[in-house]
C-alpha cells in the first residue's frame, strides 16, 4: 500500500463530461406501483394463487369429474372419502341351510336343569365365519355348548368388554344344536363385532365369545346389470367389480360430494361475486351523483341511503326472500341478488359520496376547472380514478359478506332451492349428521372458509397497495 | 347533549316507522293471502272473515294504518301457527333469553377484543402478534354456523373422554348452557374488534400524549392502561352498535344449532312455517331494538368523546 501523494491535478475543476449520471428510475403510474406493491405481498400473492386454484376447479373440475352431483345412490349414502370402491359380485339364487351339530341335544338335561348347584354355560367356542362375509350376509358358526338350549347373537360396531355393552340381541337360535346364524339385516361395509352367548333356556350365559368381522361391499349379479355396471352376461359370482370411487365421499342422499362441491361453487361464487359487483356498481354511481351534485340532491339521496342502512340486514333479507316466494323449478339466485342489491348499496354509496367531496376540493380538481375543463373531464379524468382504488377495495371486502349471506340463508332453509346445490345447503345438510359423517359439513364448510378467507387476504393486500400514503413513504 | 340526543331520538323513530312500512310491503308482496291456505271456505264465509279482518278494505291507506296503529300501540297480533298465542307473549318469552345470550357474547367479545388487541399492538410483529392476527383472519372467515358446530363437536367429545358432563352440548336454561354459545356466539366479532383495537393502538401509541407521559416518568403499565387502552378504545365503542347488530341476528344460527329457545329461533322457525305475523312483529321488534342499541352506543359515544356532540 502506497502513501497517497496528492497532486496538482487532483485540484483541477471537473470538465463537463464528468459529472455524475443522473439517475432517474422510469416514473411508475399509480397501478404499476400499486400491482408492484401487491406482488410483494407474499400473503396476497397466496390469496390470488388460492383463488386462480378456486376458479379452475369450478370451471375446469367439472370437465375432468363428470359426476353428475344429482344422481343419488341410496346404497352408498354418507360414505366417507375413498379413492376406490369394489363390490364383491354375488348371486342371491341360494338360501343357506345353516348349521345344525349332529347328534347334539337340543335342550339340557332336564335333571341337571333342576339341579340347584348348576353353573353358568361356556362361551360357545370356535366363533368362526362361513364364506366371505358382505353387506348382504354374514354367516357366523360356532361349536355347541353343553347344556345348551339355546343361543343369543349380538352385533355391535366396537370391540365390547362387557355383557351390557352387547346391547338387544340380534337373532336368536332356540335349539342348542342349532349352531349357526346368517346377518342379512342392513349391513355396511365395515368392521362389525360379533357375539354369541348360550342359554340354557331360564338363563343366559354371562360367557360370550366375540369376532371381529370385516364386511365387504357387495353387489348382486342382477342389480349390477341393472344398473350398467356390467354387461348382461357378464361377471360372475366371487368376481369384484371396481365401482365409481368419491374421493370426498357422498352425502345424506349418496350424491358425490367432489362433484357437489364444484357444482355448488358455482353457485355460491356466482352470487358472491355478481351481488357486490351490482351493488358496488350502483352505489358508486349513486354516491358520486350525490357527492357530485351536491347541495339539496346530496342530502335528499344521503337521507334515504340512511333509512336504508338502517334496516336490519339479514331479517330483510330473510323477508324479501320469503316475500318473492319461490315457484317450483326455481332456484331462488335471482331473489337473493335482487335482495343483497336492495339492501347493501348505501355503504359504498356513502364511502363513494365522501370520496367524491373530498376531491372536488383537491388542488388539482380546482386547477383543472379553472383551466376549464368540462364536468366530464373532471369526473372521467379525476373523480373515477381516484377513487377505483377504495371501490376495489370495498368490492374485495364485499364478496365475503355476499358469500356469507348466501350461506347463511341457505343454511337456514331460506337460501338456494333443494336441488341446485350450494356450499350453504350442503353445510345445512351436513350439520344434520355432523356426529356420524363429519365430512359431510367439514368439506363445504372449508371451501367457503377458504374462499372467504382468500378475499379477505388479498383486499388486506389491496388496500395497503393503493393506499397513497404507503406509497409516499417508499 | 339534551338537542343530540332528541335529534337522534327522532331520527331513530323515523327508522323504525320506515322499518315497518318496508315490512308491511314485503309482506303484502308474498304471493296469496292468510286465509287462502285454510281449508276450503264458501264464499260467504270468506267474505265475512275477510270482513272481521280488514282484509276487505283497500291494503293502503285503510290496512296500512291499521298496522300501523296496533304497531304503535305494541300489539303485534296472534301467531299463525302457534295456536292461542300473541306474537306479544312469544317475544316477551324468547327475547330475555336472547338478551342474555347476546350480553354474554358482547361482554366476551367486546372485553377480549380490546385486551387481545391492545396486546397484539404492544408485541408488534413478533410472534405473539402474528399468531394471533392469523388466528383473527381466520376467525372473520369461518362462518358462523361452522363455529357452532365445531363447538358442539368439540363438547360431544370433551364430554365423552372426561366422561361426565363438563358443559352441557344443547339445550337452555342454566349459566352452563351458556358458555359455549356466547363464545361462538362473539368470535368473529372478538376477532373484528382485535383488528380494529390493533390498529388504533397502533396509532395511539406514536401520539403525543404518550411521548410527554413517558417523559414524565409514568412506568410502563400506568402508560398502557391510563393513556393507550383508554384513548384506544374509542373507536371499539363506535362499532358496538353495529357489533350488536351482528351479535344479535348471528344468534340466529347459534340458537338454532344448540337449541336455545331464543327469538333467533323463534324468527327462523316463523319463517320456514310462513307465520305471516310472528315474521311481521319480530322484524319490526328486531329493527326497532337494533336501533335503540345504535342509539344508544352513539349517546354514549356522545358523553366520552365531547367532539361528537358538537359536530
Amino acid at each position: 500500500m502506497s502513501a497517497y501523494t496528492p497532486r496538482p491535478e487532483d485540484f483541477a475543476p471537473l470538465g463537463a463530461q464528468d459529472a455524475a449520471p443522473v439517475l432517474v428510475r422510469p416514473s411508475l403510474s399509480y397501478w404499476a406501483d400499486a400491482r408492484a406493491r401487491l406482488l410483494r405481498n407474499p400473503r396476497a400473492v397466496g390469496s390470488l394463487a388460492l383463488l386462480a386454484l378456486l376458479g379452475l376447479f369450478t370451471t375446469v373440475g367439472p370437465l375432468f369429474w363428470t359426476v353428475d352431483p344429482s344422481t343419488q345412490n341410496l346404497d352408498r349414502i354418507s360414505e366417507p372419502p375413498n379413492l376406490s370402491a369394489e363390490a364383491l359380485l354375488i348371486d342371491r339364487g341360494q338360501r343357506w341351510p345353516g348349521v345344525e351339530a349332529e347328534g347334539w341335544p337340543s335342550a339340557p338335561d332336564p335333571a341337571w336343569l333342576a339341579s340347584p348347584t348348576r353353573t353358568a354355560l361356556d362361551a360357545p367356542e370356535g366363533l368362526s365365519v362361513v364364506g366371505t362375509p358382505h353387506t348382504w350376509s354374514v354367516r357366523l358358526r360356532w361349536s355347541p355348548v353343553e347344556n345348551a338350549a339355546g343361543y343369543q347373537i349380538y352385533r355391535n360396531r366396537y370391540r365390547p368388554t362387557a355383557l351390557n355393552e352387547l346391547g338387544l340381541p340380534l337373532g336368536d337360535r332356540w335349539s342348542g344344536a342349532e349352531v349357526s346364524y346368517e346377518d342379512a339385516l342392513a349391513l355396511e361395509p365395515g368392521v362389525y363385532w360379533y357375539s354369541v352367548t348360550a342359554t340354557d333356556g331360564l338363563r343366559e350365559s354371562p360367557h360370550f365369545q366375540t369376532l371381529r368381522v370385516e364386511v365387504e361391499r357387495a353387489l348382486p349379479l342382477n342389480a349390477a346389470r341393472k344398473a350398467g355396471l356390467l354387461a348382461p352376461g357378464d361377471g360372475e359370482p366371487g368376481q369384484r367389480l371396481s365401482l365409481p370411487a368419491h374421493p370426498l365421499g357422498t352425502d345424506y342422499l349418496g350424491r358425490d360430494m367432489l362433484s357437489r362441491l364444484m357444482h355448488g361453487a358455482r353457485t355460491s361464487l356466482f352470487i358472491g361475486l355478481l351481488a357486490p359487483l351490482l351493488y358496488v356498481l350502483f352505489g358508486t354511481a349513486y354516491g358520486a351523483a350525490a357527492g357530485f351534485f351536491g347541495g339539496r340532491a346530496d342530502a335528499v339521496l344521503m337521507r334515504l341511503a340512511d333509512f336504508v342502512v338502517a334496516l336490519p340486514f339479514l331479517l330483510f333479507m330473510i323477508l324479501f326472500r320469503v316475500a318473492s316466494g319461490v315457484e317450483a323449478g326455481e332456484s331462488g339466485i335471482t331473489a337473493i341478488l335482487v335482495a343483497m342489491v336492495l339492501l347493501l348499496w348505501p355503504a359504498t354509496a356513502r364511502l363513494v359520496r365522501g370520496q367524491i367531496l373530498q376531491i372536488r376540493e383537491e388542488g388539482y380538481v380546482q386547477a383543472a376547472r379553472l383551466l376549464g375543463a368540462p364536468q366530464r373531464y373532471l369526473i372521467f379524468r379525476h373523480m373515477i380514478p381516484n377513487t377505483l382504488g377504495v371501490i376495489l377495495v370495498t368490492l374485495t371486502f364485499a364478496i365475503p359478506t355476499a358469500i356469507f349471506t348466501e350461506a347463511f340463508l341457505s343454511f337456514i332453509g331460506m337460501g338456494v332451492a333443494p336441488p341446485t346445490p350450494s356450499w350453504g345447503s350442503m353445510c345445512f345438510e351436513g350439520l344434520k349428521s355432523m356426529l356420524n359423517s363429519p365430512h359431510e359439513l367439514f368439506f363445504p364448510a372449508l371451501m367457503i372458509s377458504l374462499t372467504v378467507l382468500a378475499f379477505n387476504l388479498l383486499g388486506d393486500g389491496l388496500r395497503d397497495a393503493l393506499d397513497a400514503r404507503m406509497r409516499a413513504r417508499e | 347533549m339534551g338537542r343530540y340526543a332528541i335529534k337522534r331520538i327522532i331520527q331513530g323513530l323515523i327508522t323504525i316507522w320506515f322499518i315497518a312500512t318496508a315490512t308491511f310491503a314485503a309482506m303484502h308482496a308474498v304471493p296469496g293471502d292468510p286465509l287462502s291456505n285454510e281449508k276450503a271456505t264458501t264464499e260467504a264465509i270468506r267474505k265475512n272473515l275477510e270482513a272481521r279482518y280488514g282484509l276487505d278494505r283497500p291494503v293502503f291507506p285503510d290496512q296500512y294504518f291499521i298496522f300501523l296503529g296496533n304497531m304503535a300501540k305494541g300489539d303485534f297480533g296472534l301467531s299463525f301457527t302457534q295456536q292461542n298465542r300473541r306474537v306479544n307473549d312469544i317475544i316477551l318469552d324468547a327475547f330475555p333469553v336472547s338478551a342474555q345470550l347476546g350480553v354474554l357474547a358482547i361482554a366476551f367479545a367486546a372485553i377480549g377484543g380490546v385486551l387481545l388487541g391492545a396486546f397484539t399492538a404492544l408485541k408488534r410483529n413478533r410472534w405473539p402478534d402474528v399468531t394471533v392476527m392469523l388466528a383473527v383472519i381466520l376467525g372473520i372467515s369461518v362462518p358462523s354456523f361452522v363455529f357452532a358446530a365445531l363447538g358442539q363437536l368439540a363438547l360431544v367429545n370433551a364430554n365423552d373422554a372426561l366422561g361426565f358432563t363438563l358443559l352441557p352440548v344443547a339445550g337452555w336454561g342454566e349459566l352452563s348452557h351458556m358458555i359455549m354459545p356466547a363464545v361462538v356466539l362473539g368470535l368473529s366479532t372478538l376477532a373484528f374488534l382485535t383488528r380494529l383495537m390493533r390498529s388504533s393502538m397502533l396509532e395511539v401509541l406514536t401520539a403525543d400524549y404518550i411521548r410527554t407521559a413517558r417523559a414524565k416518568g409514568v412506568s410502563e403499565g400506568g402508560i398502557f392502561w391510563r393513556h393507550a387502552l383508554r384513548n384506544a378504545s374509542l373507536p371499539v365503542i363506535t362499532v358496538l352498535g353495529p357489533a350488536i347488530a351482528a351479535i344479535t341476528t348471528g344468534g340466529f344460527v347459534v340458537e338454532l344449532v344448540f337449541a336455545i329457545p331464543g327469538l333467533g329461533r323463534a324468527f327462523v322457525e316463523a319463517v320456514q312455517q310462513l307465520d305471516y305475523t310472528l315474521i311481521m312483529g319480530t322484524t319490526v321488534f328486531y329493527g326497532s331494538f337494533l336501533v335503540f342499541m345504535v342509539i344508544v352506543v352513539d349517546l354514549i359515544y356522545g358523553l366520552i368523546d365531547p367532539r361528537v356532540r358538537l359536530a
